[in-house]
């Protein structure tokens, strides 16, 4: 030992152990970058450079030659949410949302909360509110009467709107909805029908981005946006998740779920 | 001669303290999702209990046992007081501190993550922190453990450092590398947006510095086994071992082999090349090299113990083994878990017959099989060999101690079997309940009850090892005969420079890390179209 040097080429460990690692990865190497790849029919793959970028990850334009998506035959929503989205609003920004909502206030309550079947907005997650106005006004979400109540705001009145409604006190404060009196399809979804529970996204268990608060919102509407969803005739939902999921809905869980969430 | 049993009695008292609590989590968890039990209404509190075991489990109970064992191999092994036993406190005191910062977050559900992290979900901060507090203790005990050995040689130059001190610092220099991977992780990627200094995350990036860290800790966690295999079990059972030069050479293909291969974990990620998947594959495969040393090693040095006995023939020294010693036992079970685990991993790291389990059940019977059988039970084993000497006190349970053993290992046999077979039949790991009424998944209910049974044995098993241990500190004072590592066939008087010092080593772990993450990370890196946003975890809004 005494007097050995590591790191020589008369030191037989060292050939050994850095030779055999290199071996084994000129080998791999090998396999798994000209080899393989070679092997594939993909025109990507054809060629030794294209093989080594392909199997290295490089980015490839993989669709390029392929025809362009089909256009959408009726408008979809082209809002991008983000968690923290208007999570921070000025309080000129509220107030000036306050004023806005003057013109909301016939149907919408003039605190947010009405009788009149139209969902309460007090409370509501502000890009929750924020996103179904846009929708209204590019027409991914069709309604007679908020088209022409959107069609003149600009994005940061419907920013404003947004945050106004969301600084208004909640008309129900209960937060946990797994409890025994919530529906199993609010609690726990029907997981071999791919319904997540209500609760999962729509506040209660956790909440989701983009997922209204729906305590206390009429009975009326709920049930006509889950019927609307199952049908296909409202079409604003991120990735189709609301259509999947009450298409999936008994009658009855429908009626279960809408029920519930009118009743907190 | 240990000088510092206060030391080390505190890191491996809190670390079967902790295990002890995250195993009742473990077991409610399997309860609660298999069909005896009705859905749970609030699928968040498994969640939070997942984290909160995996997080206990995987980075603080190894690590603590890893640190008390080494301490108490520094001073066994090189017979010298432990220089640092302030440091060393501060590196306990660091995890203590770690853990309960981030505990509590996931006890309000604050930080339902998972301990695999998974960006871009984000959870509290405290949680991450917390974490890094565990891990930069460990880091204390990694550098004492370099400056302990090194105090040795230049205190004893030219002579061989003994096989249980370079087995030791093999795994702490091993330790200190791959946890940079989660360290990098946690630093640059989600604290900032735990923090809110930043909203989006680069997940392909965090995944692939997490499988820097993800596949070797398991090597981290196996190196205390592995040093009881060689230095304890051989000596504890009357034999010799069989070769020490095979040992160095097995804890030195561990340091290179352990890192390069953590991609084996993405091999449904998109967001790596299949060429480096495949490199990675290989190199996975090359951690049986050794693997089977060390099976072979153990083995003959066990039929020394036999024959020595007076076992004869070729298979019929295995009557002469001393069976009665939890230690052989603990040995035997430890080899029948590490083999069929083994055999299960040989599937996971293809990267071919790794699609038909991929992130189904069978992945979670698999690491419970390796790591909560094979590993934990020679965790168990070490702490029968030192506890005598750390409290002066004997150790006289031995029928309890063997009892104790034989449920761990029908336990985890009965857990883990059913769960692999779940697998199979593709039931997704990590889902809080399940439709057994469905006729499409109704058959794999049975197999979670089996489970649930062998999680219940294992429970018992676990509270009888605690049990065993507290006796023992009431048990008649005595004066244990001087500790002693298994002793080589031939003892080695000098050996070759590469196995007396880890420079080769720790320079090839490098190298190869080098050469299997350096450009998916940099490619990774600069794509701007990888940041997505932060999805926080329990923010009320």
């Amino acid at each position: 030992m005494n007097g050995q040097r590591l790191v020589s080429w008369r030191n037989p460990w060292f050939v050994a152990s850095v030779g055999g690692t290199f071996a084994v990865l000129v080998f791999s190497a090998f396999v798994g970058f000209v080899w393989l790849p070679s092997a594939q029919d993909d025109e990507l793959f054809k060629g030794l450079l294209n093989a080594i970028c392909s199997a290295a990850g490089v980015p490839r334009s993989w669709l390029a030659n392929a025809s362009p998506p089909v256009p959408p035959s009726s408008p979809v929503s082209n809002v991008a949410l983000t968690p923290t989205m208007l999570s921070k609003p000025s309080d000129a920004s509220t107030g000036r949302g306050a004023t806005l909502a003057l013109r909301c206030t016939m149907c919408h309550g003039a605190r947010g909360v009405s009788a009149a079947n139209t969902p309460n907005l007090a409370g509501q997650y502000a890009p929750s509110v924020y996103k179904e106005l846009r929708d209204f006004q590019n027409g991914a979400r069709v309604s007679a009467i908020m088209a022409p109540m959107v069609v003149g705001l600009s994005d940061q009145d419907m920013r404003d709107l947004a945050a106004y409604y969301a600084f208004l006190p909640r008309l129900s404060v209960k937060t946990s909805h797994g409890n025994a009196e919530a529906p199993d399809v609010v609690a726990t979804g029907a997981p071999m029908r791919n319904i997540a529970p209500c609760a999962s996204c729509h506040g209660g268990l956790t909440d989701k981005v983009g997922a209204p608060w729906l305590n206390g919102q009429p009975l009326t509407y709920l049930t006509s946006q889950l019927n609307a969803f199952a049908t296909g005739k409202r079409r604003n939902d991120i990735s189709e998740q609301m259509r999947n999921v009450a298409r999936q809905m008994t009658p009855n869980e429908i009626d279960e779920a809408a029920k519930y969430y009118a009743a907190q | 001669m240990l000088t510092h049993k206060r030391l080390i009695l505190a890191h491996f008292w809190l670390a079967f303290a902790v295990f002890g609590l995250a195993i009742l989590l473990g077991e409610w968890q399997m309860y609660i999702r298999s069909p005896l039990h009705a859905w749970l209404r609030n699928p968040d509190l498994y969640y939070r209990s997942v984290t909160a075991h995996g997080t206990v489990m995987g980075y603080v109970f190894p690590t603590l046992i890893a640190m008390g064992f080494g301490y108490a191999i520094t001073e066994l092994a090189l017979k010298q007081s432990l220089i640092g036993v302030k440091w060393a406190w501060a590196g306990f005191w660091l995890i203590v501190v770690g853990s309960i910062t981030a505990v509590i977050p996931v006890a309000m559900g604050l930080s339902s993550v998972l301990y695999t992290f998974y960006p871009p979900m984000i959870g509290n901060a405290f949680y991450y922190i917390g974490v890094v507090l565990v891990v930069v203790g460990s880091w204390i005990w990694v550098a004492l453990m370099g400056i302990n050995m090194n105090a040795w040689k230049r205190a004893n130059p030219g002579r061989a450092v003994p096989l249980a001190m370079f087995a030791n610092v093999a795994g702490s220099y091993l330790w200190a590398w791959t946890a940079v991977g989660a360290a990098l992780e946690l630093l640059f990627q989600i604290l900032p947006a735990a923090l809110g200094w930043t909203t989006t995350i680069n997940a392909g990036l965090s995944r692939v510095l997490f499988s820097w860290t993800l596949h070797a800790i398991v090597y981290f966690w196996l190196m205390p086994a592995y040093i009881a295999f060689y230095t304890i079990v051989p000596r504890a059972i009357g034999g010799r071992l069989y070769s020490d030069t095979m040992a160095r050479i097995a804890f030195a293909m561990f340091l290179v082999f352990a890192m390069p291969i953590g991609i084996h974990h993405l091999f449904a990620d998109p967001e790596v090349g299949s060429g480096f998947k495949f490199v990675h594959s290989v190199f996975t495969a090359m951690v049986s090299a050794p693997t089977l040393l060390t099976v072979f090693t153990i083995c003959a040095s066990v039929e020394i113990a036999a024959r020595l006995r007076g076992g004869k023939g070729a298979f019929g020294w295995l009557k002469a083994l001393p069976w009665d010693n939890p230690q052989m036992l603990a040995l035997a079970f430890s080899f029948v878990m590490l083999g069929f685990g083994g055999a299960g991993g040989l599937i996971n790291m293809s990267y071919q017959l790794d699609a038909t389990i991929h992130n189904t059940q069978w992945i979670t019977g698999h690491f419970h099989l390796i790591f909560a059988g094979a590993i934990v039970i020679m965790y168990f084993a070490i702490a029968y060999d030192l506890w005598p000497h750390l409290t002066g006190r004997a150790m006289n349970d031995l029928r309890l101690m063997r009892t104790q053993l034989w449920l761990w290992f029908i336990g985890m046999i009965v857990l883990t079997f059913p769960w692999h077979y779940a697998g199979i039949l593709g039931m997704p790991r990590r889902m809080a309940y399940y439709d057994y009424s469905n006729p499409g998944i109704a058959s794999q209910a049975s197999t979670v009850i089996l489970s649930v049974i062998g999680g219940a044995i294992l429970v018992i098993s676990a509270m009888l090892f605690i049990t065993i241990l507290v006796r023992n500190h009431r048990a008649p004072r005595v004066t244990p005969a001087p500790f002693s590592f298994s002793q080589a066939v031939h003892e080695p008087e000098s050996v070759p420079v590469a196995l007396n010092g880890f420079g080769l080593w720790v320079g090839l772990m490098i190298a190869l890390t080098v050469t299997n993450y350096g450009y998916p990370i940099a490619q990774i890196i600069t794509q701007q179209h990888a940041q997505v946003p932060a999805i926080y975890i329990g923010a009320k809004r």
